[in-house]
């Protein structure tokens, strides 16, 4: 589970251009395709809502992974993302909404006739960017905060984040909060000055999120490299042992907790505006096992796994929900349960697994012929 | 590591395959079936889908759509609103259906009308909604808050009620139907204090909620209960409920408890047709109303031959995932069903599949005689139909009780009745 760390020099060179090749891909190959139609418009969106996911993915691997935080709460972390990048858009809609006034749809509906003071500053984009980091961070500081103060551990802290999370989502279904209730945000038509429904933009927006996924990442690697990551697998491996040694494992866990907060929340910032709408049904507790699942399936504390997990199972996803409506979802549950017996290293140890099997077939041609042909007897005798 | 690179494109390669699915023939026409078949609405939703297969199958045996047969492309919303706007972008740039039929909450319906409106599509929306929306890529053949809530009211009127108390879930459909209730309630002279479930006020001292709300999947009902039974002891009220989905299990069951009945304080409900009974205990409901564009207990030679045949079609199908046991018809069903006839109505008086001159066709005024009786096409985008009130039976059906004909259905209703 810790090949990445202690990986040799020339793996990590082969590993790293392997991540260069794909990033190429993702960043420059696949937008210019979709440019010159060789990609649909449609293709490069789902790509575009992969790679979100793959965002959130990652955070939850540089929790479970790498700190054995299993937290059961992290898509709400990227639907508040979400959500305060969605409060701009919402303000960019202008007076374009059904009920063509200046204020977003849901509020005048609720009655409203003016902004409420707390939507005022959202007009602005780089208001909003930062809110995107300030609020998932700050909640991620302090429930860290309380639950780690009070060494919080194992299950129990699952629990807690998943009740923190559904939590939310019953707070943010209530009209009363003025962030949409059930509904959420939709319908957005602008982000900085740009039409949604100009494929440029789309493209634009793809490849910020392939950017981020890459950076993301490149960051966690970095880090899990550092003094600072070792300390971080060893609190995953012994936390106790980590705690007597004189390190006060709290402050780790905490900071890794916020950045795996802020990374979702990336994610969720650029999830909106490609897929069109944010709800509180994002936050609610089966999304955040999704995506626990995604990193499961793609191999959890590899990095690489958990992009690799939420592409292709969201992409299977896409594929099965049309080709298959009645039977994908035993078709993605049997996938599972198939990948836990047979693959517990996720579909990344693949390679290493075929690797192994094909040296076994090389060696072993000489035991089952030697047992077939006549001649063990003879050797036998001599 | 290579096969890392090569997985991660035969995903998207998957992607891709959905496209490239069915092969396109010259003599079919494809047409999109929206609707969740796993999830929380499966229960619901799935139904529908039912319907739009049989109804598709009765006008292809007969000839199909000018001279196509329909070829369905049915996709999986799962209950899950950002998947609907994926799926409808699917139907409507890869698979480039002709029409769609489709969603069944207001959330769904609002996560997938961007998509098209910029593709320029048209979707078929057949369950009751709050209105306050009129989209050109939208064919709501749904109920209009008029064509179900004012009604219901006017009956209670009839009969003599004096307080009417206002219960929902918290979401867009109750919160703007009770917004709208409460003001037509005023128009016919009930005084403010006999309207329950109180009020919400914004700084000006405007009403801007009205009624009770609790959260989906909300279970406990004993104080809501008891508030009701104290506002009915004068013995002239009644309760108007928006109450959604399986939180109506707890309600009545509560309800019944209490010793509230029918006869004490009916209560009518807007979101509970035969098909709800399936998993719904009917018996605690007896005498409850219901108020719905269609019931099956319609007794019409039309409406007996719709329902022989779909329970023959049920029969006989081999679509895998159909329950064929104890299958009803219902509103949401019916207006599915009328609404496949009226798309091809349009698409025959337009000569073509193109979605603008379907549209100009559609608000030429088409009529159709469905299972509910005449159904008609209006400039809005909406449909005049005829509305029923009816009494739960035990059995899961409902005693029609007052028949309101031709209907004009008015999504903006709001300020309206003064």
């Amino acid at each position: 589970m810790t090949g990445a760390s202690q990986a040799s020099p020339r793996r990590s060179r082969i590993e790293l251009t392997v991540v260069a090749i794909i990033a190429v891909i993702l960043i420059v190959v696949l937008p210019v395709l979709n440019a010159q139609g060789a990609i649909s418009n449609f293709t490069l969106g789902l790509w575009g809502k992969y790679l979100c996911y793959a965002l959130l993915a990652i955070s939850v691997d540089l929790l479970w992974g790498y700190t054995g935080l299993l937290s059961l709460g992290q898509a709400l972390f990227f639907t508040l993302g979400g959500y305060m990048h969605g409060m701009y858009l919402m303000r960019m809609i202008g007076e374009l909404g059904q009920y063509k006034k200046p204020i977003p749809d849901f509020l005048v509906f609720l009655g409203w006739e003016r902004l409420p003071a707390f939507w005022e500053p959202f007009s602005s984009f780089s208001f909003a960017v930062v809110m995107v980091f300030l609020v998932p961070g700050l909640l991620a500081y302090v429930f860290g905060y309380l639950a780690f103060r009070s060494r919080i551990k194992g299950v129990y802290f699952s629990i807690l984040t998943q009740a923190l999370t559904y939590a939310a989502s019953i707070m943010f279904f209530r009209n009363n909060l003025l962030m949409g209730g059930n509904n959420g945000f939709t319908d957005f038509k602008f982000i900085l000055g740009h039409s949604l429904a100009e494929p440029a933009t789309m493209r634009g927006l793809y490849i910020a999120t392939a950017i981020a996924v890459v950076l993301a990442f490149l960051f966690c690697r970095w880090l899990s490299r550092t003094k600072f990551g070792l300390v971080q697998q060893a609190i995953r491996d012994g936390e106790n042992r980590v705690l007597f040694s004189g390190y006060a494992t709290m402050h780790f866990k905490l900071f890794v907790f916020v950045v795996a907060a802020l990374i979702a929340a990336v994610g969720g910032a650029l999830y909106t505006p490609q897929v069109g709408i944010i709800n509180p049904g994002e936050m609610q507790a089966d999304k955040s096992l999704e995506a626990v699942v995604w990193v499961a399936v793609g191999g959890r504390g590899t990095l690489l796994g958990p992009i690799l997990g939420a592409v292709s199972i969201n992409a299977l996803k896409s594929w099965a929900t049309r080709a298959y409506p009645d039977l994908w979802l035993v078709i993605l549950g049997g996938l599972f349960v198939l990948v836990v017996l047979f693959l517990p290293g996720g579909l990344v140890s693949i390679p290493a697994r075929l690797k192994a099997l094909w040296g076994k077939v090389r060696r072993s041609p000489e035991k089952p012929a030697a047992a077939a042909s006549d001649t063990q007897p003879a050797s036998a005798k001599t | 590591m290579i096969k890392h690179i090569s997985s991660l494109l035969g995903a998207g390669a998957l992607a891709l395959g959905a496209s490239l699915g069915s092969a396109r023939a010259a003599d079919t026409v494809k047409v999109g079936v929206l609707h969740s078949l796993s999830g929380t609405m499966a229960i619901s939703e799935t139904s529908l889908r039912d319907i739009l297969l049989f109804t598709f199958d009765e006008i292809n045996a007969k000839g199909g759509v000018l001279g196509k047969k329909i070829e369905p492309v049915v996709v999986d919303g799962a209950s899950n609103w950002p998947l609907f706007a994926e799926k409808a972008k699917q139907l409507l740039e890869q698979d480039k259906v002709a029409v769609t039929f489709g969603c069944w909450t207001s959330v769904s319906r609002k996560s997938v009308l961007p998509v098209y409106e910029k593709n320029n599509g048209l979707l078929f929306y057949p369950v009751q909604y709050e209105g306050e929306e009129e989209s050109q890529n939208v064919a709501y053949t749904a109920e209009a808050v008029n064509q179900q809530a004012t009604p219901a009211v006017d009956y209670y009127l009839a009969e003599g009620k004096k307080k009417f108390y206002l219960l929902g879930s918290d979401y867009v459909y109750p919160q703007t139907t009770n917004l709208v209730l409460l003001e037509y309630l005023l128009s016919k002279g009930v005084k403010l204090e006999n309207i329950g479930g109180g009020f919400r006020r914004d700084g000006a001292g405007k009403i801007i909620s009205a009624g009770k709300y609790t959260p989906f999947g909300h279970t406990d009902y004993q104080q809501i209960v008891a508030e009701i039974k104290q506002f009915a002891a004068s013995g002239d009220a009644c309760v108007i409920s928006t109450l959604n989905g399986d939180t109506n299990v707890p309600f009545f069951k509560e309800y019944a408890a209490s010793g509230l009945t029918a006869e004490t304080c009916p209560v009518v409900s807007f979101s509970i047709s035969e098909d709800e009974f399936r998993g719904l205990p009917a018996k605690q409901l007896v005498g409850q109303l219901g108020c719905w564009t269609y019931f099956q207990s319609i007794d019409t030679p039309a409406n007996k031959k719709f329902v022989a045949d779909f329970q023959a079609w049920l029969k006989k199908t081999t679509v895998p995932g159909i329950v064929k046991e104890g299958r009803v018809t219902c509103s949401p069903m019916v207006l599915s069903y009328v609404g496949v006839y009226l798309w091809k109505a349009a698409v025959e008086k337009a000569g073509s599949f193109d979605v603008d001159k379907v549209r100009a066709a559609w608000k030429s005024g088409l009529s159709f005689n469905g299972p509910g009786g005449k159904v008609t096409t209006q400039p809005n985008m909406h449909l005049t139909k005829n509305v029923f009130i009816g009494e739960t039976k035990a059995d899961g059906q409902f005693k029609i009780v007052k028949t309101f004909n031709n209907v004009y259905g008015e999504p903006w209703l709001k300020g309206k009745f003064k």
